[in-house]
């Protein structure tokens, strides 16, 4: 399925900003912005709701505790156990590093695949880029047209009017 | 969108700290000597601790008489407790200017509105330090074992081989030596560091935010140094036949955050009397995330120390926790479980979210939580060395609210004394509109 795509170039952070709240105040709904480096407040100026992921992240910890305590405990326990530094078999104390360790590695590989499986950045042969200056030194600012793309001419203007250098017209095809 | 809009620019905010304030202030050293009267009195006519003695029968009073080189009980446990209570208050007071000092070296903006508060808590060191080295001279005897007369003398009816070993380091003038140094150091570090912001509130320029950076970043290699070398002096000698190499870090971590709950509480106190209108709950959500990451460091210092401890199982370095976990019949080991419990689950569990570290009563809580652990985490450090089995409680929380009444008035004091917002700081601007 293609959609079309208003795109607002912007220059500056500050003149984003402005424009991006200017843009939501006139009704407009944005569909999302692309930046070289990330924005101050632009999570906020967009409405975009607190990501869940810390969630998640919680319980990646815990699966990650659970199976380390799991591992430990099953074979130093029963499978194999063995006598160290004259210590029971399953001695909490010796299990923390590990149980840390493991906790930690879950709770970030999780969050990290998690957060680029939501985001759409998985590999793949071709990349959906809006506008590649995006990675360079220019703001874009993308809003979603209908099919006959008839709100263009007032998008541009509202667009110009809050300080965007240009306007285009792009066609994205979405899975 | 808060960010965006444009705040006016702070202007200066003077604290007035009003009768009511002194009043409590007073009301809390009053009721501080109340309790240690009461705890000498228990000591002297001996409440509570009657069946104990008899339980123990001969030997027990006969290890007593030994142990005691003159002096009654109360006033052993009076003299380490002023000790005890002094480190705790001393550190926090010192961690203020190093709170400061690190945020200059950074160059961080964020944490401006909380700048005074950290400035203000070194109030303490100059009268801290003065206590502790009375407090030394006096009462050093009672404190630390190895000032023992001859102790270090061969043939001495007190010989001990291991402490004579030590000699080189643990010997009079040089810990005086040392322990001058280390409060000359903070003392003086402190005083400039205040005095280079209040001449940059009257004659602005960023002038004296360089010399501040100058002198912080020679403060804190000082520090690095003084702080872990204090903890030796200071704590670990208490236990002179012990050791651990990662003391000083343990100590410092438990000053650290207990200094960083200080200024996070005393923001939030302000903040709800009507003061500092920039402070927003994203300058606490940093303070929040400070105190919650800090005290997981406490908590990996402090398990560091005990797992090695604890798996090699070599006699002089178990004994340490021998004592804790169960010597002197158990009577530490309730208090080590709480210490762990206070310091390190609880905040933990209670900061752990977003919204918990941004909301003011959260964040009181478990400040006010973080400061009583650690002073009892200072007590677990010092009384199982010094007092042995005859440790108590109302002799030390007196002593501990005198301390706490007279560091207030310090610190109000040194807080109104000027603007509670340093108004010509040059990243004063990005600190009123930071957010996280």
């Amino acid at each position: 399925m293609t959609k079309q795509f208003a795109l607002g170039i912007f220059e500056d952070e500050d003149v984003l900003l402005h424009a991006v709240e200017n843009v939501r105040a006139a009704g407009v709904k944005i569909h999302d912005v692309f930046s070289p480096y990330p924005v101050h407040g632009i999570d906020d100026a967009l409405g975009i709701e607190r990501s869940r992921l810390p969630i998640a992240a919680f319980f990646f910890g815990m699966t990650g505790l659970a199976f380390s305590l799991w591992l430990q405990i099953y074979m130093l326990g029963f499978d194999w156990p063995m006598i160290i530094g004259g210590k029971p078999h399953i001695s909490l104390p010796a299990f923390v590093p590990v149980s840390f360790e493991l906790t930690v590695f879950f709770t970030c590989h999780g969050m990290a695949i998690t957060f680029f499986i939501i985001s759409g950045l998985y590999p793949r042969f071709k990349v959906p880029v809006m506008d590649v200056r995006a990675t360079d030194d220019k703001f874009v600012m993308a809003i979603e047209l209908d099919e006959t793309s008839s709100q263009l001419p007032r998008l541009t203007q509202l667009l110009r009017e809050n300080g965007a250098s240009e306007v285009n017209q792009k066609e994205m095809t979405q899975n | 969108m808060a960010t965006l809009t444009h705040q006016e620019s702070a202007t200066a905010e003077h604290l007035v700290v009003t009768d009511g304030a002194r009043k409590t202030f007073l009301a809390i050293i009053i009721t501080g000597v109340v309790i240690m009267v009461l705890g000498i009195l228990a000591s002297v006519l001996g409440w509570g601790a009657a069946e104990h003695t008899e339980a123990a029968g001969h030997t027990a009073a006969a290890a007593n008489g030994a142990a005691h080189e003159g002096g009654p009980i109360w006033l052993k446990r009076l003299i380490i407790s002023l000790w005890h209570s002094n480190l705790f208050f001393l550190g926090v007071s010192t961690v203020g200017t190093v709170f400061m000092a690190i945020n200059y070296v950074a160059y961080a903006g964020w944490s401006v509105m909380v700048k005074r508060i950290a400035e203000a808590l070194s109030a303490w060191v100059i009268p801290g330090g003065v206590i502790m080295l009375i407090v030394f001279l006096v009462g050093r005897h009672d404190i630390f074992h190895w000032t023992h007369e001859g102790i270090m003398e061969k043939g001495n009816a007190n010989y001990d081989a291991i402490i004579a070993g030590k000699s080189g380091f643990l010997n009079l003038p040089f810990y005086v030596i040392r322990m001058v140094s280390y409060l000359v150091i903070w003392g003086a570090f402190s005083w400039k560091l205040r005095q280079l912001s209040l001449k940059e509130d009257l004659l602005g320029g960023t002038y004296w935010f360089h010399k501040s950076i100058t002198a912080s970043a020679l403060f804190l290699v000082l520090y690095a140094v003084t702080s872990s070398m204090s903890a030796w002096d200071w704590v670990m000698s208490v236990d002179p036949h012990w050791f651990s190499t990662l003391f000083g870090w343990y100590v410092f971590a438990s000053w650290w955050v207990s200094g960083i709950a200080a200024i996070a509480l005393t923001a939030i106190f302000l903040k709800q009397a009507g003061y500092l209108r920039a402070l927003t709950s994203s300058h606490l959500h940093d303070l929040g995330k400070l105190m919650f990451g800090f005290s997981i460091f406490w908590t990996y210092v402090w398990f560091s120390q005990f797992m090695l401890i604890w798996y090699a199982n070599l006699p002089e370095e178990a004994v340490y926790f021998n004592q804790r976990l169960g010597g002197f019949d158990g009577r530490y080991t309730g208090m080590f479980y709480f210490n762990i419990a206070i310091n390190f689950v609880f905040p933990f569990l209670g900061l752990m979210t977003r919204d918990a570290k941004r909301q003011m009563i959260v964040m009181k809580i478990v400040a006010i939580a973080i400061l009583i652990g650690h002073w009892s985490d200072f007590y677990l450090m010092l009384m199982p060395g010094t007092l042995k089995g005859e440790n108590g409680f109302l002799i030390e929380i007196g002593v501990a609210a005198i301390f706490l009444g007279a560091f207030l008035i310090l610190f109000t004091r040194r807080l109104a004394s000027a603007s509670l917002v340093p108004v010509n700081h040059p990243f004063l601007d990005e600190s009123i509109h930071h957010t996280t």
